[in-house]
């Protein structure tokens, strides 16, 4: 199915836009797509401006909780005589979740670049790059492309002759999805066991080092670059007025053409779809996920509501990181909820009661359930426990493992009552049976 | 209340509808506490910094959009609080997460030791649902581990609120227990080869035992501050119930820190000790040995009747009091009317009441002056100082030391030698960045976790830098610093007497830290041999007055002539010019010379032994009187502050103190002792008069050069480990597990000349004897070694007869030492 000229038109390639260059991870061919004109330009101009700019562009992090990048930014002390980080979270690990990835194998020097105009406005003269443990080849291409830019006087001392410096570290994480969480990531970049730390102090003044540091994601520092050079006029006018700006979404699942769509802030679903070769054959929407397993899934009747901030939070959900899950009516609710609980039990960084206890029950009672042995007042439990678990965890994680319980339990209730009322195939045989040595301590009870 | 009247540094705020005012920065959950409403909590400790881990103690907070941890948050200005007692919320999410934390916990409470006292038991009572909707599977591990010989883990039971391990690394300083793994596998544990994907230790009695042990002084504080049964001790685990046992507030008898602590008994047996919560002193910790070692008390060699020995077969033989108490009066009136007089052997380990009536007793029934406390290396100089700079003085308190501008540490080792100021310290050096200095020969790691900054020092040269270091005497100059001298300052000639001038010149505080808990109350009941109780010089006529007056004495009953100390009493004793000797918890192995020391108890013609155990003293006696070890007494000790620590008994058992036989062995001599019953010594020591007496003048020793060692020798430096071959420790195999490993430290020069690295055997010798220990090779001054005093395989005072300062042959040994752990279980020749 070919998109329509009306959705095509939605497309705003800006991120994107090099992305079918051959080879446009190399330095040269960068240079040859305006590559590091940013940066002269951004270096000519005084810092606090560069921030200014970023603020009035309307910029708002694409990690997923889109805090307004300028305003943080400005939180960063000046002369404070203490030295300052950029830390980029390139962890990417929210399920869905595959934009970073790609713009790093791809475009690594729209990073870079950006990461060095970023450093110059908060007067960092180190940064690392935080890459996700298991994306080897992403902090290889990054590492070649800090060794290029520094070979051209990207980076290092008197960059472009403008007197700073900065050098940049790609980091290569341990593996866990708490890590990108922004005080967990700086945790772990020191050494450290990667859990959440108590906040305040917030990272704008106590980050890595106990220094004044700002965390961004990827795509939000890429964005900086366009910024740059376009300004904020242009930049507002993709998007919406609360959420301008290009975005990249992450459209996966039961499409013909899943993939990253670059679509101004704002794009509905129905559109995504059609811009992804539309639905597979046989296949109809049933529920989908605005940007990630955290975020509250939506059904077929919210296939025209903007995803942009400020409607998704009216529709109940979030925009998180735009990986746009779509699951068809071949796709079973419960048994999404309960593979996403079991990832959250999983990744649970153990530190605090409600998130470490409430995944690890609400997976056996979600297992329970789909084992045709649960009951209805599994239903009230799961949904008191995810009570007891939102806004209760000691971290934004807590909030994201309620997510798909929840709000498949508002869509699907007669999809749990199914099973539970014995009118869906239990799709697993019993409970998983208990340790082995649990085992045999039983029956040497019972003997 | 309007915003002019309140103060700027307090903040008024209101909580379940009460108005209060507290200082900013104080935490809702303290603040609430105050107004007597107790929000439940795990991962909360006031002692720790707060974390927000469990999420127990969610509060209300209008304004808010969810309910936040009243443990983390600080109090602001009209901020509107609303606990569980007031609001839906905050009760809904407390239920909700006391309801998680019970899933995976088993609930065994009818086996489990904290039944009775647990937090967890108290609040599921106070905060949960009746009944828990989980049914499903429990996590579960397969059984407890060790995290040291002494403390266990039971890992099901944890609740993951890190206290333990918070406190090892904030208070301690000692970060081996960790929380590992993540999610509801997460788990306090200590390093496992295993869990990092390495080979499981070898099966058999240690498996349990991590590649890398709790190693910590302080262990037992994570058990008692634990809210669940998680953690036991290997001492008391399954031992009892919180319900059957009588708690006592008591003392901690081991050293001059001074603990309070709370001794639980069952039945007339002692069950177990806690730290006892006193924020002047220990606050709410103990270190390990005042905690777990107090078997010694029911050892096999406790005396329990009177002994003396048969004139016909030489052997000590079971008698009556009447007989005992006749045999000793009348051997010490025999030697007391002789030309040798008697001598009086304290030690350090008397309570301030039966200290002065050894002082007494050796006074007015022995009318001597020969009488010393002193039972380890000493010094004229010492006595001298002691007598001038601190007794009668109030010391810097710990508080003090904690507020001080900078501390300046000299002979001592805080970690090892006063772990409760050491503790104190450490805070300070945390909380308040204070500057530490310590002349040492290395940096320990108790130095190092002090931050502490080390003047390389040989021992013996201690006086030197004392006198002549710039940055000592411009870090003492500031106002509030504090010198503090251990014990062992008194084994480098010179050394007090510079740490006197220092403080005069710089006009810093000085301390005196002795290691054993009845070294300062012996030393103001007067037990040395030129002082009187009180800090009177036996020489002042005016001294003398006031004490006669008190006593009822006529004049010129005391003696103005300075008696003999501990090295003279002995050194009399061989060559023949004492007729007798009353020795109290004595034991020769800690004499700078044992051997010495026992022959001089060999060559004494009538030895009295006031003794609880079997000792080398008491196996040598004529008489052998049984005392009551300080559980089964009333008392006092005095910390190294100077502060007064009474006590009352805890176990009521016959045993008599030391002061009442010595009232029933003075009234068989015809002397009126009054100090048959605790109240009426310490009756009659606060009615005795502060001194007008001029005080006895300070020590001015010149600095010795120090020795200088020939090829193959090395100066020795040496001090106790806090767990070590004490006597006080035997019965505690669990404590003696966490000791730390013998080794002797040397240089890396010597280590060079000597062609040895870490791990390889290395002989020290003297005359006497030689010890040999694998090496550990550390930054220290050049041509010094260093060796546990009295430790496995490293019995210094016995072994080679040499006290710190001596110069001893270093050497590299060609048999394999022997392994330290060989040694744990031997106890008999340990010290006290
Ligand atoms: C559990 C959890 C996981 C997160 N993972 C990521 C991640 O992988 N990448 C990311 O950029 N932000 C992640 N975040 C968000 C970061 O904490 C942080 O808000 C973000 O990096 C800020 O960048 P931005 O302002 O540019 O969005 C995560 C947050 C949470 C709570
Ligand atoms: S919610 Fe708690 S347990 Fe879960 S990841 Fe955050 S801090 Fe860790
Ligand atoms: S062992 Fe006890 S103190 Fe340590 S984390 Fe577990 S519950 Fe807390
Ligand atoms: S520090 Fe001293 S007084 Fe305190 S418990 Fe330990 S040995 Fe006893
Ligand atoms: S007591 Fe407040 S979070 Fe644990």
């Amino acid at each position: 199915m070919t998109p329509s000229e009306g959705a095509l038109a939605r497309l705003t390639p800006v991120l994107t836009k090099r992305w079918l260059s051959p080879d446009a991870w190399r330095r040269e061919v960068y240079e040859q797509l305006d590559g590091y004109t940013a940066l002269r330009k951004a270096l000519a101009a005084h810092p606090d401006d560069l921030i200014a700019l970023v603020k009035d562009s309307g910029l708002r992090g694409r990690g997923g909780a889109g805090f307004p990048t300028g305003l943080k930014w400005g939180f960063i002390p000046q002369a404070d005589g203490k030295p300052h980080y950029l830390v980029v979270n390139a962890d990417e690990g929210e399920p869905g979740t595959c934009k970073d990835l790609p713009l790093m194998m791809v475009d690594p020097h729209s990073l870079i670049e950006g990461a060095i105009i970023t450093s110059y406005a908060i007067r960092a003269n180190l940064a690392f790059i935080y890459v996700r443990g298991e994306a080897v080849h992403a902090a290889r291409r990054l590492q070649h492309a800090v060794a290029e830019a520094r070979a051209a006087g990207y980076l290092g001392t008197d960059i472009l002759g403008s007197g700073f410096e900065l050098e940049v570290v790609i980091h290569c994480g341990a593996g866990a999805y708490i890590c990108g969480e922004e005080t967990a990531l700086l945790d772990s970049l020191e050494g450290f066991r990667g859990q959440p730390r108590l906040r305040p102090p917030f990272p704008a003044t106590h980050g890595l080092y106990a220094c004044p540091t700002v965390v961004n994601n990827v795509e939000t520092i890429a964005t900086v670059p366009y910024i740059v050079l376009g300004g904020a006029q242009w930049f507002r006018g993709m998007g919406t007025e609360k959420s301008p700006g290009p975005k990249i979404y992450s459209v996966s699942g039961r499409v013909n053409d899943p993939g990253q769509y670059e679509c101004g802030l704002g794009v509905t679903l129905r559109e995504l779809i059609e811009l992804a070769g539309g639905m597979q054959d046989g296949h109809e929407l049933s529920f989908w996920t605005p940007g990630g397993s955290s975020t509250p899934m939506l059904t077929a009747e919210h296939l025209d509501v903007p995803l942009d901030f400020e409607a998704m939070a009216a529709a109940g959900t979030m925009l998180g990181t735009t990986a746009v899950q779509v699951f068809s009516d071949q796709d079973c609710p419960v048994y999404a909820a309960y593979r996403w609980i079991e990832f959250y039990h999983h990744e649970s960084c153990g530190k605090c009661t409600p998130c470490r206890e409430g995944n690890f029950w609400m997976k056996q009672v979600l297992r329970r359930i789909l084992s045709g042995e649960g009951t209805h007042a599994d239903l009230d439990t799961l949904l008191d426990s995810c009570e007891n678990l939102l806004g209760r965890s000691f971290c934004a994680f807590g909030d994201g493992a309620a997510s798909p319980v929840q709000s498949s339990i508002k869509y699907f209730r007669q999809t749990y009552l199914d099973y539970v009322e014995g009118r869906r195939p239990p799709l697993f045989g019993s409970p998983p049976p208990r340790p082995a040595w649990a085992a045999t301590e039983l029956a040497g009870a019972a003997r | 209340m309007t915003a002019l009247d309140t103060p700027t540094d307090e903040v008024t705020l209101t909580i379940d509808g009460v108005e209060v005012t507290a200082p900013k920065g104080a935490l809702i959950i303290r603040v609430a506490e105050k107004l007597g409403i107790e929000i439940p909590r795990f991962c909360d400790h006031p002692l720790l910094a707060p974390v927000g881990a469990c999420r127990q103690c969610l509060v209300d907070v209008e304004g808010q959009r969810k309910p936040i941890t009243s443990c983390t948050t600080p109090i602001a200005d009209g901020m509107v609080v609303r606990t569980h007692l007031t609001s839906e919320v905050a009760r809904k999410a407390q239920q909700g997460i006391m309801e998680f934390l019970l899933i995976n916990h088993p609930l065994d409470c009818p086996v489990c030791d904290k039944g009775g006292e647990c937090p967890l038991q108290n609040q599921a009572m106070s905060t949960g649902a009746a009944e828990s909707r989980f049914q499903d599977v429990k996590r579960t591990y397969p059984k407890p581990i060790n995290l040291s010989t002494q403390v266990l883990l039971d890992r099901e039971r944890c609740v993951q609120c890190a206290r333990c391990t918070r406190f090892s690394e904030e208070i301690a300083g000692d970060p081996f227990i960790e929380l590992m793994d993540r999610t509801s596998d997460e788990q306090v544990n200590v390093y496992r080869e295993e869990m990092f994907g390495g080979e499981p230790g070898p099966a058999g009695s240690h498996s349990d035992l991590g590649s890398e042990p709790l190693r910590s002084y302080f262990s037992g504080n994570t058990i008692q501050i634990c809210p669940v049964g998680a953690l036991t001790s290997a001492q008391y685990r399954f031992r009892s119930r919180p319900f059957d046992l009588v708690s006592t507030p008591s003392v901690c008898e081991h050293c001059a820190a001074g603990c309070a602590q709370r001794t639980d008994h069952r039945r007339g047996k002692v069950m177990r000790r806690l730290a006892g919560d006193d924020p002047a002193v220990n606050e709410e910790w103990d270190c390990d040995k005042g905690r777990f070692g107090f078997r010694y008390v029911t050892a096999f060699d406790r005396i329990t009747e009177p002994m003396v020995r048969d004139p016909q077969t030489g052997a000590l033989r079971a008698a009556a009091w009447s007989e005992a108490l006749a045999v000793a009066a009348e051997g010490l009136r025999r030697a007391r009317d002789s030309s040798g007089g008697v001598g009086v052997l304290t030690g350090g380990r008397l309570t301030v009441e039966d200290a002065y009536a050894y002082s007494k007793f050796a006074r007015i029934a022995l009318r001597t002056n020969d009488v010393d406390f002193r039972a380890r290396p000493l010094s004229t100089e010492e006595a001298d100082f002691l007598a001038a700079a601190v007794a009668g003085r109030q010391g810097p308190t710990y508080a003090e030391v904690e507020q001080a501008s900078a501390v300046v540490l000299a002979g001592l080792e805080p970690e090892e030698e006063c772990p409760i100021l050491f503790l104190r310290m450490r805070k300070a050096y945390r909380k308040r960045a204070l500057a530490v200095h310590a002349l040492a020969p290395f940096r320990t790691t108790g130095y190092e976790k002090l931050g502490a900054t080390v003047l390389p020092c040989a021992p013996g040269s201690e006086a030197t830098l004392l006198a002549g270091d710039a940055s000592l005497a411009a870090a003492l100059s500031q106002p509030g610093a504090v010198l503090v001298v251990g014990e062992r300052l008194g084994g480098a000639p010179g050394g007090l007497s510079a740490a006197v001038a220092l403080a005069e010149r710089t006009g810093a505080r000085l301390a005196w830290v002795p290691r054993r808990a009845g070294e300062r109350g012996a030393l103001e009941a007067g037990c040395l041999p030129h002082l009187l109780p009180g800090g009177r010089p036996v020489t002042e006529p005016r001294a003398r007055a006031e004490l006669a007056g008190a006593w009822g004495l006529e004049a010129g009953v005391l003696d103005s002539r300075p008696g003999r100390d501990t090295g003279a009493i002995l050194a009399a004793a061989t060559a023949g010019d004492l007729g007798a000797l009353v020795v109290a918890g004595v034991d020769p192995a800690d004499l700078s010379d044992a051997r010495a020391a026992e022959q001089a108890l060999d060559a004494v013609p009538f030895l009295v032994s006031l003794e609880l155990r079997n000792s080398a003293v008491a196996r040598r006696a004529d008489v052998v009187l049984p005392v009551a070890p300080t559980v089964e007494k009333a008392g006092s000790f005095l910390t190294w502050e100077g502060r007064l620590r009474p006590f009352e008994a805890v176990l009521a058992t016959g045993a008599m103190t030391d002061a009442r036989i010595l009232d029933a062995l003075a009234s068989q001599l015809g002397v009126q002792l009054n100090t048959r019953d605790v109240p009426a010594v310490r009756a009659e020591l606060a009615a005795l008069p502060a001194t007008d007496s001029p005080r006895h003048p300070p020590p001015q020793v010149a600095p010795a050069p120090p020795p200088v060692p020939a090829d193959g020798q090395a100066v020795l430096a040496t001090w106790h480990q806090l767990v070590d071959l004490g006597t006080l420790q035997d019965g505690d195999d669990e404590l003696a597990g966490t000791a730390r490993p013998s080794v002797v430290r040397l240089g890396k020069e010597l280590a060079t000349r000597l062609g040895v690295g870490d791990g390889d055997p290395v002989t020290v010798g003297t005359g006497t004897g030689a010890l040999t220990l694998p090496v550990e090779v550390v930054d220290m001054v050049d041509a010094v070694v260093w060796l546990p005093t009295n430790s496995p395989g490293a019995t210094v005072r016995r072994s080679l007869g040499a006290a710190a300062g001596a110069l001893v042959s270093v050497s590299v040994s060609v048999s394999v030492p022997v392994s330290a752990s060989v040694f744990v279980s031997v106890s008999p020749g340990g010290s006290r």
